[in-house]
């Protein structure tokens, strides 16, 4: 780890303004690397101490036209003196490879009133007279508009280093941003030597070179330098996706097979998987679609292990007659749901908290199974071993719900310590009783021992139709309302053992904002931002979907008012057709109501990005009065 | 004649299994159903072959037919309507050691799961599928199947089917990766015994269409193949089906057919007036999936610690020192 654990120095050059924290955007057509610059800016930053959270921005197509309005690529950093836990407000700061992907930001509202711009200046020599005059027009307009627009020669110098500027813009970036943020060259250097060290030191050598292009260009050129305050971390950390964190816990959770088919956002989750999960005895197996992924999940299990199938809403659709198979079957199993815009194919790229009520009420008939939620990177990793756990323990289905928010956002966390109690036993194989009953349920739990096939005496066939005890189809219905019962008691037995979520904030007040899942860090970000104006309004985050703790009623009940903040679709009482007889609630609002009898207001929203702290804020000052 | 290995530890006196050991739940078709027969075949192969039935799975989907894991006594896993397949690949995977049976319906199969069955034709995995194939929807009373005549009537088809049956073996003749492809009526139960024994050794995915009597809705479906005994072609091989002087006196339709040759295969189920039987094609050669997705050594608690730590590394950040 000798790269890995030098110092950095901070460079002094010219004066910088100290600031807390800024928001960064670098936005590209896509190809053109905008992406690989604001990871490595990100990874930078975290490494010299800097609270960090990524978000991609991600164009819906592969390839979008070039310049377009809508084809915008790249990535959102937000910085900071202190740890971060979502993507922030608006941008104090964008580099922009032309003005077109700038103007589709703009258009979004994503940039603050009077906001840096970093512009690369080649359109306004562009042969093409359209163009150019569209590249003028947007720059005086910019101008006029109040931004601090500053044109950059971007191809021109890095014509001076490499032969193909569309390759190297990025890390030219790269530079003028490590000087504008006063970050360590070495420390970039690494970055790129890390980055791209398969390909050898003559790429590493080149990229290393058209950073420093850009941060003298930074130097000599703008007039722009700041500082913050970074805390070097004291324990390892480390910078992945929710996805990638799905994946490691996939590893590390001693589950062996994951069957999937490939769906957006989900499929990075695999594809890393696919990649390393052979390393610790894992496969990864790609079915014909989504049906038959779940359904070889399931014979996995029952054969062995608890597997894992990850998929999206419209894929998780098609499982839902599989998992009502493995509840009523009582087979082990982990479903991994990275949801996004919906319903049908929606919005695949774009954050959306959806399908709550899917997972806790999809499949047919009654069919019980644990939901929860991952509620940042961190939470991705660790709750891929509790859900496997869970899983085991219960023989019962249990859906992780992820979203596209927590996908491809990155934020340090503490390098998780390996722990064997994270792996499932080996399968057992020894005989059972010859009067060993397959269906044995605990009277009081509804639990039951699950037999393997290899094992002697152990022969029963398990079946999707209602069963007794030996696993015989039940023919009356007495033994299928006990199979039922059973099934159903399960939950109840696992819910004694959840703790009620805790609240930040006071325990009593003028409003508790509830939420959970990915939403997290800007629920909370929002509500100290009102707590610090001396409201009484404190948050809730909920894992556990189903079952839900105890004493969420009674948290509820010593608050004024209580608000549901979602990422899925709420009706607006300020819709003319709406009153309190059709509104439709948020999906956790349903929940919550139906389950507390606690009449509780919700807000929640789906659009085109993760919902921001600033939006939350205003909601809570709104719904305050 | 050469003593089979199960033959030689029965009479060494080895501990033996008899056709009992797999008997599961008393079977509840219809009296004539070919199922039964069919269970009857699958249960001497067990005994022939020993298999010990804890390491047995008969996998299922939905049907009259897919009740048949509850009539062994072996394990069995009664599935979903059309995913017996893909249940089945996931049992496999990780359990080598597990003989793995698929029973599965004409609708079952060539209806809702067909896409499975393509892509379990694909992976090649080391199992043993039976199709009842006995031209109808049984256990929903009565519907036209895929590989129903046209002219069935059945209740979704009260003035007769429209549709061309649809010829499972042609189909799958087409699919790439094959392996092993036969056919057999359920009434011979002699070659019935014989095919469902070659698909249980052969070592790959193992298809056979079974022909099979549901006098409660085809009532005369098979009757005139059953009356005629020319209407039948029995293909025969050294390796293969092997006939009985009694059945080589009954159906004098007999040629000798190398299932190794594919162009062969293809050319008899596409243009012989007669139904062939016996095993059409088979390929040893072809590699079976869990082979080559099977894990290269035992991978201990310790192994998953160091390859997640490895990972990890790529993503650490270290303090400094
Ligand atoms: C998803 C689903 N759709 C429909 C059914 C109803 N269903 C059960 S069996 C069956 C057809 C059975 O026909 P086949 O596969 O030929 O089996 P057979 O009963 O003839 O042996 C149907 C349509 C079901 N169980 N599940
Ligand atoms: S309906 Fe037909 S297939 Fe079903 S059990 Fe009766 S005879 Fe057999
Ligand atoms: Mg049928």
């Amino acid at each position: 780890m000798s790269v890995a654990r030098k110092k950095y120095a901070t460079p002094v050059s010219k004066p910088a303004r100290e600031i807390d924290e800024h928001i960064v955007e670098i936005l590209s057509d896509s190809g053109e690397g905008a992406q690989k610059c604001g990871q490595s800016f990100g990874a930078i930053s975290a490494r010299l101490g800097y609270g960090i959270w990524t978000v991609e921005i991600i164009p819906a197509e592969i390839q979008p036209p070039a310049r377009s309005v809508d084809g915008a690529s790249g990535n959102r950093i937000r910085l900071a003196n202190r740890r971060i836990t979502n993507g922030g407000d608006k941008a104090d700061l964008a580099v922009a490879f032309n003005e077109q992907v700038l103007l589709g930001r703009l258009r979004a509202n994503e940039l603050k009133p009077e906001s840096i711009i970093l512009l690369e200046d080649k359109w306004r020599h562009s042969d093409d007279p359209a163009i150019a005059e569209s590249y003028v027009a947007v720059h005086a307009d910019l101008l006029e508009r109040g931004f601090a627009v500053h044109e950059v020669p971007m191809e021109t110098e890095c014509l001076k280093i490499v032969s193909d500027p569309r390759k190297g813009k990025n890390m030219f970036v790269l530079g003028l941003l490590s000087s504008i943020y006063s970050l360590d060259v070495e420390a970039a250097h690494d970055q790129i030597r890390f980055i791209f060290g398969k390909k050898g030191e003559l790429v590493i050598a080149a990229n290393q070179k058209l950073l420093d292009a850009g941060y003298q260009w930074a130097e000599d050129n703008l007039d722009i330098k700041f500082k913050i305050q970074a805390t070097p971390p004291v324990e390892p950390n480390i910078v992945v996706n929710g996805n990638t964190a799905l994946a490691l816990g996939v590893m590390a959770s001693g589950m062996e097979v994951c069957a999937m088919y490939p769906i957006t956002p989900a499929t990075s989750a695999s594809h890393y998987l696919s990649d390393v999960f052979e390393k610790v005895g894992g496969v990864v197996h790609q079915a014909e679609d989504e049906i038959a992924a779940a359904a070889f999940a399931v014979g996995s299990s029952y054969a062995g292990k608890c597997a894992v199938t990850i998929t999206s809403g419209p894929g998780y659709s098609l499982k839902q007659e599989v998992l009502g198979l493995a509840v009523m079957a009582e087979i082990p199993l982990v479903v991994i749901d990275v949801q996004r815009g919906g319903p049908s194919t929606g919005q695949p790229t774009k954050p959306e908290q959806g399908d709550l009520l899917t997972a806790c009420f999809g499949s047919h008939g009654d069919a019980p199974k644990v939901v929860m939620a991952a509620s940042d990177i961190e939470d991705c990793f660790y709750s891929v071993i509790t859900a496997r756990r869970i899983a085991e323990a219960f023989n019962t289905v249990v859906v992780l719900l992820s979203d596209s928010n927590l996908a491809t956002a990155q934020q340090p966390f503490p390098r998780p310590e390996f722990c064997e109690e994270w792996l499932a036993p080996p399968i057992d194989q020894s005989p059972v009783d010859e009067d060993y009953l397959p269906y044995d349920w605990n009277a009081r739990t509804g639990q039951r021992r699950r037999v393997i096939p290899g094992q002697p005496n152990g022969m029963h066939t398990l079946t999707g139709l209602a069963h007794d005890r030996r696993s015989g189809v039940a023919y009356n219905l007495q033994t299928n309302k006990e199979g039922i019962r059973y099934r159903s008691l399960k939950l109840a037995a696992l819910q004694k053992t959840i703790k009620a979520p805790t609240v930040l904030g006071d325990d009593e007040g003028e409003m508790l904002v509830i939420g959970w899942g990915s939403t997290r860090g800007s629920i909370e970000e929002a509500v100290q931002r009102v707590r610090a104006d001396g409201h009484r309004v404190s948050s809730m985050h909920i894992k556990i979907l189903q079952p839900l703790a105890s004493g969420i009623r009674e948290i509820m009940q010593r608050f004024d008012k209580v608000l549901v903040v979602e990422n899925n679709w709420a009706d607006s009482m300020d819709d003319e057709l709406i009153d309190e007889d059709n509104r439709r609630y948020s999906n956790l609002g349903w929940i919550l109501r139906a389950r507390c009898l606690v009449d509780i207001d919700c807000w929640g929203e789906v659009g085109e990005q993760p919902i921001k702290p600033g939006t939350v804020e205003r909601v809570i000052r709104e719904r305050l009065g | 004649m050469t003593v089979r290995a199960t033959e030689f530890l029965r009479r060494a006196g080895a501990p033996q299994h008899s056709l009992e050991d797999y008997a599961g739940c008393l079977p509840r078709w219809c009296t004539g159903c070919g199922d039964n027969a069919i269970l009857a075949a699958v249960q001497k192969v067990c005994r022939e072959e020993q298999l010990p039935p804890e390491k047995i799975v008969f996998v299922s989907g939905i049907g009259c037919s897919s009740r048949f894991p509850h009539y062994m006594g072996s394990y069995g896993f009664h599935g979903l309507h059309g995913r017996a397949l893909p249940i089945a690949e996931g049992i496999k995977m990780r359990r080598p050691d597990l003989h793995v049976f698929v029973n599965t319906g004409d609708g079952d199969c060539c209806s809702i799961g067909a896409a499975h069955w393509v892509h379990a034709t694909r992976y090649n995995m080391n199992m043993t599928v039976m199709m009842h194939d006995n031209n109808i929807y049984g256990l929903t009373k009565n519907q036209a199947s895929p590989t129903s005549p046209r002219g069935t009537r059945s209740n979704t088809t009260p003035r007769g089917s429209l549709l061309e049956a649809f010829d499972p073996l042609q189909a799958t003749l087409g699919f790439s990766n094959l392996s092993f492809v036969a056919q057999v009526p359920d009434w011979i139960p002699d070659l019935l015994f014989q095919v469902i024994h070659e698909a249980h050794k052969h070592r790959g995915f193992s298809f056979i269409r079974i022909l099979q009597r549901c006098p409660e809705f085809q009532a005369n479906r098979w009757e005139p193949c059953m009356q005629d005994p020319s209407s039948v072609l029995i293909l025969t091989h050294e390796n293969g089906v092997q006939l009985s002087p009694v059945l080589a006196r009954a159906y004098k339709n007999h040629q000798e057919h190398d299932p190794a040759d594919l162009v062969e295969a293809r050319r008899i189920v596409g243009t012989s007036e007669q139904l062939p039987v016996g095993i059409i094609y088979r390929n040893p050669n072809v590699p079976c999936y869990e082979d080559m997705r099977k894990p290269d050594r035992l991978y201990t608690p310790e192994d998953v610690k160091n390859g997640l730590n490895a990972e990890l590394d790529k993503f650490t950040i270290w303090p400094r020192d």
